[in-house]
């Protein structure tokens, strides 16, 4: 246990912003984020990674951040529900979650919107099927689902729309 | 009202601005954690922290003997029993909080923890409360010398006996609701900042009552109610579980009172699932009378209740098995008998909680699963049995046997809209065709009736405080507005709805209002959110007070338009002179005016405050129907679809009553399908954290169909009843029935919830049904 209180330096890039930080090596990313680095979005809401209320993106990838290790992002970028919005607007996905009303108190929200995020890099134009599996690990007591397949299939599309416009430029 | 208006609250949600209480943070916070009991029921030999003490960062350790000196080892419950806050003798469940370790930072708090070491003589356990009521079980409360904790009774026993024994069939059926656990995504978890100075707590805490919480912290803690604030700040997730008080909401007040520092405690789910409020837990014996034609008579009910250690359920004092005596349902019955013995046992305190609306919830599906078994008994169709008992819609105001008054209902209509949009006569041949190829398929209706919106305050109080809720509203000079509530939303929408209905009533824009809840410093006193009640309630009194704001605006208006009061006509945001509508004052100009402009013997200022008691409770209903198929070689039950059908009289947000529906009818499912906490004969606990206690994830949910019908309530302000338990209390009826219709053809009467696939199986194959590999 001593042991793993020597501290070990880390440098992360969160949210397009470099960190320098000394950390334990038993410190779980989801509370460098929340309180190293003050970003409160990234949500806990179990021990046994089975919520997803603290899913992250790492490197693209869509991590539970419960369950991985401070230095383990060591070298890694990562983007968390304060990183979606750009210049004061607000990503698609945010827009869809609220257009759609798919969220009630909140607390899975952020979590969800980044499953969300990795799901449609990976899969734009998912079916409702496929919706439903890419947010499997992340649990909402709230809404009963079907909000939420509504507003990640409102970003899919927002976000088909806005790849095309880039492809054709207007005349 | 009447728009689905985007909610106020969500952009801050949804950019990760949200303020739960985990997101606190105060200069110098220290952390608490606590040690926890491995046995269910143990005398406590000795306290050994000298390790935990000795480790760097460690600040306090408090164990019940450091709470006697303030009359803290045990604080009163919401039903007049009292609860160990830490223990000094012995351990009454499993995961029950023992020691509890400050320290700087929760890592170091939990390294503390697994220090401790605490010696244990271990008590025989009871965990079955049928068990418990026998003589020579072991006490779990020798303080009461007994395991019985109320005998509670509603109706006429000898009459309702006659009318059975007249009766030409009687059905009889064994149903268990299970014991489950609200799991709301957020734990509970506070942080106290006690100020010695002032002499003064601030408590940020996840609570649904933030104003019962501070009078019933003055009369424990003896700190005069002026000196303690509460602030409920964002809630993520409340469902009843969070209107308890736990131990750590105490132990970290005197923490932060010792140590001089702020101090903040967050449950660690596998802690929080096994130590906090329970819901359900009931044991029913249920019958029904009928004549052979299918006309219901009566309805009996015998049920054991199961309220842990200590006797804590969050209900209106009058009411120990809640208001279980809605279980007469949507039916027009002539008499019937129900009776509810309580027991002590070795586990957590609870019983009101996750959406149930104060045991409706049991009621409802006592009453709608008899249904379905005596319309298998007498071959009736279940939707021709219930269209030809329901209590017809001419008949409102009605009188319950059991002394409710319905306000208003059509059943006929909810169930008859729930028919047509499934196809029910359709699934039914589907149904007879599958059969014939040995395929399960099986559908279930519920008509439940909701009884919410505590309530009157001749019958409705905790603890002494009436149930009245409250509203208070301010229009500042340039028109626009701040409104503060008694009530605290966890989730349901309150600034949006609230902000609805003052727009409404004082012609604002949604924008203008400001709507806040959850500080005690500011907000007027209510009772808080639970059990459906802030629309009837603090909804009502959002009206009652912008009703107040506008008669005296009438005055501003008639001495700025030189009119007189009795000549000016209202049209939303606006008074003109009859007859002249170009002579208008806007409810902007009327503010502005009430700042600068008043006249003589007019206040200055415009605002009002209203505490709404309503005259009576609210009814709302509806009907769902249910469509499953079973897997007969896994047991596995497929939902095919779902048309929930429901009136909770005039909607202020379709768009939010649409999500409540939705979350609560996921509940139900879960409930239905998958969530259950047991203990084993020695109190262990299964099902203490998401690994073990399964919520349903978007894979498995059905997708809602949902429609409404709309039957005003009559007393209510602006005809609304309420909606967010409804679809808990009704739909697991309907579930249930589906999946016992589907066995009904392998003469299987009934399951008890959750309706695991191994259960399932396991019925198929005792009737020779289940297919094997
Ligand atoms: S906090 Fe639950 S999965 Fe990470
Ligand atoms: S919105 Fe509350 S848990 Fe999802």
């Amino acid at each position: 246990m001593e042991g793993g209180k020597t501290k070990m330096h880390i440098a992360v890039t969160l949210n397009g912003k470099k960190y320098d930080a000394d950390v334990e090596p038993r410190l779980l990313l989801v509370h460098f984020i929340r309180e190293n680095l003050g970003l409160t979005g990234t949500h806990i809401g179990c021990d046994t990674s089975n919520c997803g209320a603290c899913t992250v993106l790492v490197d693209g990838k869509a991590v539970k951040s419960c369950t991985v290790l401070a230095v383990q992002t060591n070298g890694k970028e990562v983007l968390t529900v304060e990183g979606l919005a750009k210049g004061g607007k607000l990503h698609p996905i945010q827009e869809g979650f609220w257009e759609k009303h798919g969220l009630q108190c909140g607390f899975c929200t952020p979590g969800m919107m980044m499953a969300a995020y990795a799901l449609l890099q990976k899969n734009p134009s998912p079916s409702e099927e496929e919706i439903r599996r890419g947010i499997s690990g992340n649990l909402c007591r709230c809404t009963g689902y079907v909000k939420i397949v509504e507003s990640i299939q409102y970003a899919a599309d927002k976000m088909m729309m806005a790849e095309r416009k880039m492809e054709v430029p207007a005349k | 009202m009447g728009h689905g208006v985007k909610r106020k609250e969500d952009p801050r949600f949804i950019q990760g601005k949200g303020n739960y209480v985990d997101d606190v943070k105060l200069p110098g916070m220290l952390f608490l954690d606590f040690v926890r009991s491995p046995y269910a029921h143990a005398r406590i030999k000795s306290i050994n922290a000298d390790k935990a003490k000795a480790l760097p960062g460690v600040v306090a350790v408090l164990t019940g003997k450091d709470l006697v000196p303030l009359g803290l080892d045990w604080i009163p419950t919401l039903s007049s029993d009292k609860m160990m806050v830490l223990p000094t003798e012995k351990v009454v469940f499993q995961m029950q909080e023992v020691v509890g370790i400050v320290a700087e930072d929760r890592y170091t708090a939990a390294d503390a923890v697994s220090l401790v070491e605490v010696e244990y003589e271990p008590l025989p356990a009871v965990t079955n409360p049928m068990k418990a009521l026998e003589p020579g079980a072991p006490i779990v409360r020798p303080d009461k010398g007994t395991n019985h904790v109320f005998h509670w009774e509603v109706g006429d026993k000898a009459a309702t006996e006659k009318l059975f024994s007249g009766a030409d069939v009687v059905v009889k059926q064994e149903l268990y609701y299970p014991r489950i656990h609200v799991s709301y995504m957020e734990t509970a978890g506070c942080v106290a900042d006690f100020d010695q100075v002032r002499g003064h707590l601030t408590l940020w805490m996840t609570t649904q009552a933030p104003h019962a919480v501070r009078t019933v912290a003055a009369l424990v803690t003896k700190i005069p109610e002026n000196n303690i604030r509460i602030i409920s700040p964002d809630i993520g997730g409340g469902f009843g579980g969070k209107v308890y008080v736990y131990p750590g909401y105490i132990v970290a007040a005197v923490a932060s009172i010792v140590t001089g520092h702020p101090v903040k405690w967050i449950n660690d789910r596998s802690d929080d699932q096994p130590s906090t409020a329970f819901g359900r837990d009931w044991h029913m014996t249920a019958e029904l009378a009928a004549k052979k034609d299918g006309t219901m008579l009566g309805v009996r009910i015998k049920t054991v209740s199961d309220h842990g250690a200590f006797f804590g359920d969050a209900n209106p004092s009058k009411f120990p098995a809640g208001l279980f005596s809605i279980c007469t349902g949507s039916y027009d019955l002539k008499g019937g008998f129900a009776e509810v013995d309580g027991a002590y046992t070795n586990k957590p305190l609870g019983g009101i909680t996750y959406r149930c609306s104060f045991r409706v919830t049991e009621a409802v599906y006592a009453i709608e699963r008899m249904v379905d078994v005596l319309a298998y008994k007498i071959g009736m169709d279940p939707t021709d049995l219930r269209m030809k008992n329901f209590i017809p819609s001419n008949k409102f105001p009605y009188k319950s046997i059991f002394g409710w008054t319905y306000d208003s209902g059509n059943y006929t209509a909810a169930l008859k809209k729930a028919m047509d949009k499934i196809g029910y006569w359709d699934l039914r041949k589907e149904q007879a065709e599958k059969r014939k190829k040995g395929e399960l398929m099986g559908i279930g209706v519920s008509s439940f009736t909701e009884i919410v919106g505590a309530g009157p305050s001749a019958q409705f109080d905790i603890l002494g405080i009436k149930m009245f809720d409250s509203a208070e509203i301010r229009i500042h000079p340039t028109g626009k507005a701040i409104a503060r509530f008694g009530t605290k939303s966890q989730g349901q929408g309150h600034e949006t709805t609230y902000a609805q209905i003052i727009a409404e009533e004082l012609g604002l824009p949604i924008e203008d209002i400001t709507v806040e809840e959850g500080d005690t410093d500011t907000a007027p006193y209510g009772l808080g959110t639970y059990a459906s009640r802030s629309t009837p309630t603090a909804g009502a009194a959002a009206a009652m007070a912008s009703r107040k704001i506008r008669d005296k605006a009438r005055k501003l208006a008639a001495h700025l338009l030189e009119a007189r009061e009795e000549d000016l006509v209202w049209e939303r945001g606006k008074f003109y002179v009859k007859g002249s509508p170009e002579r208008a004052k806007t409810i902007q100009d009327i503010a502005f005016a009430a700042y600068t402009n008043h006249p003589p013997g007019v206040e200055a200022g415009l605002e009002a405050v209203d505490y709404y008691d309503p005259p009576n409770m609210t009814f709302p209903f509806g009907s769902y129907i249910c469509v499953v198929d079973i897997d007969r070689g896994t047991g596995q039950p497929k939902v095919r679809r779902f048309v929930a059908v429901d009136d909770c009289g005039n909607i202020i947000n379709p768009l939010i009553v649409e999500g409540q529906i939705h979350g609560a009818l996921a509940m139900g499912f879960g409930t239905s399908f998958l969530e259950e906490i047991k203990y084993d004969e020695d109190g262990n606990v299964f099902g203490a954290n998401f690994m073990d206690y399964l919520i349903p994830t978007a894979v498995e949910t059905p997708k809602w169909e949902t429609e409404k019908t709309t039957t005003p309530s009559p007393h209510h302000p602006f005809g609304a009843k309420g909606v967010g338990e409804s679809a808990t209390v009704g739909s697991p009826a309907a579930f249930v029935n589906a999946v016992v219709d589907a066995l009904s053809q392998g003469g299987i009467p009934h399951i008890d919830m959750p309706l695991s696939p191994w259960k399932i199986w396991n019925a198929l194959k005792e009737k020779g049904l289940a297919m094997e590999a």
